[in-house]
């Protein structure tokens, strides 16, 4: 169970400006332009939920995956997953989470994705037996059997993005971020993403939140749809929500990008 | 000659961005500078006969070097041109109307010169406040300055051509980070940059001195207090201009071979 | 009990990321192999800077060429200790920059034992081989008899050597947490710690020798137990001198603590 509720974050910047002079006095006090990513934010997530996060580059985003993950602390608001603050308790908090950035990749380069997963193992201390036990289920479903044994830099995009989801999952976390988990996939790799996600959700109950740009990772992953837009909750519904909402302005349907376009404009949160 | 000068520009104004690190840069310089004499000075009580050069020259040497240090330090390459050579890049330099050896010549000068004019004027500043013979003292005499700003301008000129021969050799390298490394290190140690080459003994000393590194920050941080004769400031401007003249020319040499040879190749 | 059981087991897992950054380095052996020379060769020129010197003059301060070569020998074996184990808090810019603190903040570790195991430098062996060099030079020519005392107090000034330039490592890691621009100053203490230790301190006046006690202990781990190794002083207890890097190191640990804090509440 996740609980967010009233949580606000403000970014202090620092206000850059021209001139020598200007970066002399600069060393000593400094301006701030301030940035509310996150304006009061309260959702729940059930267990075993599949939820969609979604909006705009610098909606706020990140940020509140960050919050989620026990990488960033709220300025005001609680947070509980499991009964645990994210921030308060990171480390026992993070053994139940698994985080997929997709840009970011956590296997070491140089070496076979093997051996990043037994240092893994080791990370998270996870009972040989078990390791062992979901290993072999991921390499079956995630067809990694070949990859293994390859350095991380000779495997395609992918190739790459399925040894990440497993690396993610060795310690059966019973909550899933994933980051734009299918940016720069192929066809093929995107559907195999998907696929297992949603067998990963069914199967084992884990919790998926996924944010991304893609919106056929959206309605084929996620029931439920939050919208954020200027560090505000603006939408917290389905999939046929974001469709009637951003109908063309003549009422008739249309495919779901545009549609989420026609949200973003009338939001006017671009 | 016009779009060269447009690539200086560029680089330089690039180079003065870099403020706070310039400050950083200053009080790093200050200290090292500092600890530098202060060595020197606990040889100099040790033993004042065995002292090549008087406590005051070594000082102004000290700090005319860590104030210039950005003009000759051997450490300050320009990666984005390793990066272009190693991953290939450079072939798309070769699709622009330009000399590959000019523009790489007019860049990496620009951005010596920008960093050293952040740095130098308050370095130089502070130094002369201190006190003799720990501060900066004033050049031995208008004439040894103006020959200071000449031999300042060749020694530049040598330090940049002599980095242009390591850009081209990158060509034929695999590993440009283990020749950079070890390139800086030798480059500082003939250049008097450890240790000034008055220190070495005699004979190691007039060898070392026809070396084209000598010909870098050694003669302008000599010229200024007037540790070098008449006669030796005369034969080391020349050194200065021959080994200018001949990097320079090496330099061309190896770069248009390095090219055609990529060209041949196909990358 | 239960606290050396996880001791023990950190310590295991920071040989498994060890075992894989030797791996990966390994991936690239002509590269590796020029490295390690290049590492031999650089502090080969501040050594020469050393034997120059000392071709003009017969001592410093009463310091011998040898006695010199000794303490260089010592630092610059510290200094590589310290750069082989704690190269992650050294190129902590480029973790911060591409935003993989985020990744060490997603795992059930400890935030310093993660740091120290993603970087593991050994190419720095290049500079350890030189310091060996110099070592055993300075065993052969100079009569210093190896008592038990004597071998004890050189290693514990390696082991607090190392510490404190992994202390310094560290709190340039933590400023990167507040702003990556102008962190240049820190070579001061680093490398400025490796280039003006070749020295016995006390070269240097009474300046830097209060410096060195009271702001960053460098003497307790050169110049205090160099006089106990060099036979200048007969006070056992200099043996231990280098403890005195422990409050420094703490002081240390609460920048990291405290850097990470602030990571944690302005994000990146």
């Amino acid at each position: 169970m996740i609980r967010v509720e009233h949580v606000s974050k403000t970014y202090r910047v620092q206000k850059r400006s021209a001139g020598f002079a200007a970066a002399l006095t600069s060393l000593f006090s400094r301006e701030y332009e301030e940035i509310r990513a996150l304006n009061d934010v309260s959702f729940t997530i059930g267990d075993g939920e599949m939820i969609g996060y979604m909006g705009p580059n610098g909606a706020g985003k990140s940020s509140t995956i960050k919050i989620l993950s026990g990488i960033l602390t709220p300025d005001s608001g609680s947070v509980t997953i499991d009964g645990r603050v994210p921030w308060k308790n990171r480390i026992e908090h993070v053994k139940s989470i698994g985080v997929v950035f997709g840009q970011r990749s956590q296997l070491w380069w140089d070496i076979p994705v093997i051996d990043s997963y037994e240092l893994l193992r080791d990370i998270y201390a996870i009972p040989k037996a078990q390791y062992s036990k979901n290993l072999e289920e991921l390499t079956e479903l995630l067809a990694l059997s070949e990859l293994l044994k390859t350095p991380t830099r000779q495997l395609s995009l992918g190739q790459r993005m399925r040894c990440e989801i497993a690396a993610s999952l060795l310690h059966a976390p019973k909550v899933l971020f994933l980051d734009e988990p299918t940016i720069g996939l192929d066809a093929v790799s995107k559907i195999a993403v998907r696929e297992f996600v949603t067998r990963q959700n069914r199967e084992h109950g884990t919790t998926v939140i996924l944010t991304t740009h893609d919106m056929q990772d959206i309605s084929a992953l996620a029931k439920r749809v939050i919208l954020i837009g200027r560090g505000r909750i603006l939408l917290d519904g389905t999939i046929d929500d974001i469709r009637r909402e951003g109908a063309n302005p003549g009422g008739e349907t249309t495919d779901l990008d545009q549609a989420v376009a026609n949200l973003y404009r009338r939001l006017d949160i671009l | 000659m016009k779009k060269y000068c447009s690539f200086f520009r560029v680089r330089f104004a690039l180079g003065l961005q870099y403020r706070t690190a310039a400050l950083a840069g200053m009080v790093t310089q200050f200290f090292w500078g500092g600890m530098n004499i202060l060595m020197y000075r606990a040889f100099y009580e040790a033993d004042a006969a065995a002292f090549p050069m008087t406590l005051q020259a070594t000082s102004s040497y000290i700090w005319l070097q860590q104030a210039f240090l950005m003009l000759f330090a051997a450490w300050l390459l320009e990666n984005e041109i390793f990066d272009d050579i190693v991953s290939g890049n450079v072939a798309y330099e070769l699709c622009r109307p330009v000399n590959i050896y000019d523009m790489w010549f007019a860049r990496s000068a620009a951005n010596r010169l920008s960093r050293a004019v952040l740095r130098s004027f308050p370095i130089l500043a502070v130094a002369s406040l201190l006190p003799a013979p720990y501060g900066m003292a004033a050049p031995a005499s208008a004439a040894h300055f103006l020959l200071f700003l000449l031999t300042a301008v060749l020694g530049f000129g040598v330090t940049v051509a002599f980095f242009m021969l390591v850009y081209a050799l990158t060509f034929y390298t695999v590993s440009p980070n283990g020749l950079r490394i070890l390139i800086s290190s030798v480059v500082e140690f003939f250049a008097g940059a450890i240790i000034p080459l008055p220190f070495f003994p005699d004979g190691v000393r007039r060898v070392f001195e026809m070396l084209p590194f000598a010909s870098m920050q050694n003669v302008p941080l000599r010229v200024y207090s007037a540790s070098m004769t008449a006669q030796e400031m005369a034969r080391a401007i020349g050194l200065q201009a021959f080994w200018l003249a001949a990097l320079v020319a090496a330099g061309r040499m190896l770069c248009s071979h390095a090219l055609t040879k990529m060209t041949v190749q196909g990358g | 009990m239960k606290t050396i059981q996880k001791l023990a087991d950190a310590v295991r897992l920071y040989f498994h990321y060890v075992s894989l950054n030797v791996r990966s380095a390994m991936q690239y052996k002509a590269s590796l192999l020029l490295m390690i020379t290049g590492q031999l060769l650089v502090s080969f020129s501040t050594f020469f800077g050393i034997h120059f010197m000392f071709m003009r003059f017969s001592h410093v301060k009463g310091y011998t060429y040898e006695e010199v070569l000794l303490c260089f020998a010592i630092v610059l074996m510290q200094f590589s200790l310290a750069e082989m184990f704690a190269r992650g808090f050294d190129t902590f810019s480029g973790t911060v920059r591409r935003g993989e603190f985020d990744r060490i903040l997603v795992r059930p570790r400890s935030t310093v034992l993660q740091v120290l195991g993603s970087r593991f430098e050994i190419t720095r062996i290049g500079r350890m081989a030189q310091a060996c060099l110099m070592f055993a030079y300075v065993v052969s020519a100079s009569p210093v008899a190896w008592t038990p005392l004597r071998v004890t107090t050189l290693a514990m000034m390696l082991l607090g050597g190392a510490m404190l330039f992994g202390a310094l490592f560290q709190v340039y890691a933590s400023l990167c947490f507040f702003t990556l621009d102008g962190l240049e100053f820190m070579n001061v203490l680093t490398d400025g710690g490796r280039e003006y230790g070749k020295y016995p301190l006390d070269i240097y006046g009474k300046r830097v020798m209060q410096f060195s006690i009271a702001v960053v202990p460098y003497a307790v781990v050169q110049y205090y137990p160099l006089q106990l190794l060099l036979g200048r002083s007969a006070n056992p207890w200099l043996a231990f001198c280098p403890l005195g890097v422990l409050p420094f190191a703490a002081i240390c640990q609460l920048c990291w603590r405290y850097g990470v804090s602030r990571y944690k509440s302005a994000g990146s």
